[in-house]
């Protein structure tokens, strides 16, 4: 049973090998950066016009994702230099994605425990709310900078985030619990 | 063992805090002082292959598609282009002739004539950016000379200016964000102003006339060349509508960019000539 809870979250406790445990370790990394890297690149892939306000805020799914699977390894450090890249990308106020992520991240630890617990459905909601709450910190920096256009469309990427995150979910909870059970 | 768990996992409240702390103080000296360009400039280099690889997709697809262009088509297009190029290529002499007219009667003058701008092709970087904003990412950066502050423009206007450089990719900022702003003039009278962008699109506003300036529909907005940063002469917009409100001392005024903001796939970046004070004697001489 422990061996199909994925790398890293039952965390086996006997670690009798250490070696092994290393190795675990190592390959949890690699799962991690490389997740993180695919939602980095699919953050800036360039979509339609028409769906270019519907892209789903990738970075703060993986995130949230980590967050609540792997919370030891993973929280506001991974989300602040997450965001940091994201702002780097994007050529935005340096610090203004990493405020957002860190927030994401450490709201996810915090609540992790009871939203694991939660159906799918229920988890979509939790996540749609942290995503909103990272883009109303992102809207409040650009309208002190004065860099904002209101339009309700901003708000979108909250809505395909949770329309996502069911079936992200289910993708990474598999990559890990491979990474895990060879 | 789950001691140690049950305590690592509680809510991370020193990191958020120190998260916070330390992104605030980044974005205020982000936002008031140019201290971090040079540190932005190197980091992204590092995210270029990011970048380059989100932009892989729609390359293979216009590939794919040239791939499949049949040779008639190619053929027309040559034929369009050479006549297109005859018929510049005689706007050129007549242009030629002005402009020597030109610096003579500056010459004349003592006015300082202006040398011809220097123009580098980009091609842009298929690359979603700061999503809301106006911003594109094109291939040409530092290494090709590109600064800050440079006027970028496409075949038919000004389409913006350069914010941000790393060695090998720059951020062009459009006229149409909503932080921009290009001194103008009317070109039919010479009435100097200021144009902003709005954030929409294709939209750009001129907050700053009154009623009684002069001022009508499809009047063309070239650049002033006040404040030194865009070359003077180039067109920018035109006036798509002009509302007049008793109730306010301004008039809102609609213009349209001329550049082709959202279809142009190279840009051209401009250094501008320096200006020269042509001596009058070897002037007269010619």
């Amino acid at each position: 049973m422990a061996r199909l809870r994925g790398c890293g979250s039952g965390e086996t406790g006997r670690e009798e090998m250490i070696g092994l445990g290393q190795q675990r370790k190592d390959r949890c990394r690699v799962v991690i950066a490389t997740s993180f890297l695919l939602a980095l690149i699919l953050d800036v892939v360039p979509l339609p016009h028409w769906a270019e306000p519907f892209r789903p805020e990738w970075v703060s799914l993986v995130l949230i994702y980590w967050c609540m699977a792997m919370p030891q390894t993973v929280n506001v450090g991974y989300g602040w230099l997450m965001g940091l890249i994201v702002d780097l990308m994007q050529g935005s106020l340096l610090g203004q994605n990493a405020l957002a992520k860190s927030v994401i991240a450490f709201l996810a630890v915090a609540f992790h425990l009871r939203v694991r617990m939660f159906p799918l459905w229920q988890q979509s909601i939790f996540v749609a709310i942290l995503v909103l709450i990272g883009q109303a910190i992102t809207i409040w920096v650009k309208g002190l900078t004065g860099g904002l256009y209101p339009t309700w469309v901003q708000w979108m990427p909250g809505l395909s985030s949770m329309v996502l995150w069911p079936w992200l979910f289910v993708v990474l909870r598999d990559v890990r619990r491979l990474s895990r059970a060879k | 063992m789950s001691h140690a768990r049950a305590a690592q996992v509680s809510p991370p409240i020193a990191r958020i805090l120190f998260a916070i702390a330390l992104s605030i103080p980044l974005m205020v000296i982000d936002q008031r002082s140019h201290y971090l360009r040079d540190i932005r400039s190197i980091l992204s280099t590092v995210i270029y292959p990011i970048q380059y690889v989100a932009s892989v997709p729609q390359k293979v697809g216009t590939g794919v598609g040239e791939f499949f262009t049949s040779r008639q088509v190619y053929q027309l297009e040559n034929e369009r282009l050479r006549r297109k190029v005859l018929k510049l290529k005689a706007a050129q002499q007549k242009h030629n002739a002005l402009l020597a007219e030109n610096t003579r009667l500056r010459a004349l003058f003592k006015a300082a004539a202006k040398v011809a701008d220097k123009a580098l092709i980009a091609e842009l970087i298929e690359v979603n950016l700061e999503p809301f904003t106006q911003k594109l990412l094109v291939d040409k950066g530092s290494r090709d000379g590109v600064f800050v502050g440079q006027a970028v423009i496409d075949a038919n206007g000004i389409m913006g200016q350069i914010t941000g450089i790393s060695p090998s990719t720059s951020t062009i900022t459009l006229l149409t964000d909503p932080g921009h702003a290009i001194p103008v003039q009317v070109q039919r009278n010479g009435l100097r102003t200021v144009l902003f962008g709005t954030g929409a699109t294709n939209e750009l506003s001129l907050p700053h006339l009154t009623a009684t300036s002069d001022i009508i529909n499809g009047d063309v907005l070239v650049t002033s060349g006040m404040a030194g940063r865009f070359p003077a002469g180039y067109p920018v917009a035109r006036v798509e509508s002009i509302t007049s409100d008793a109730n306010e001392s301004f008039l809102e005024i609609v213009a349209l960019p001329v550049a082709r903001l959202n279809h142009s796939k190279e840009v051209l970046l401009i250094w501008p000539g320096s200006e020269v004070v042509v001596p009058v004697k070897r002037a007269e001489k010619k």
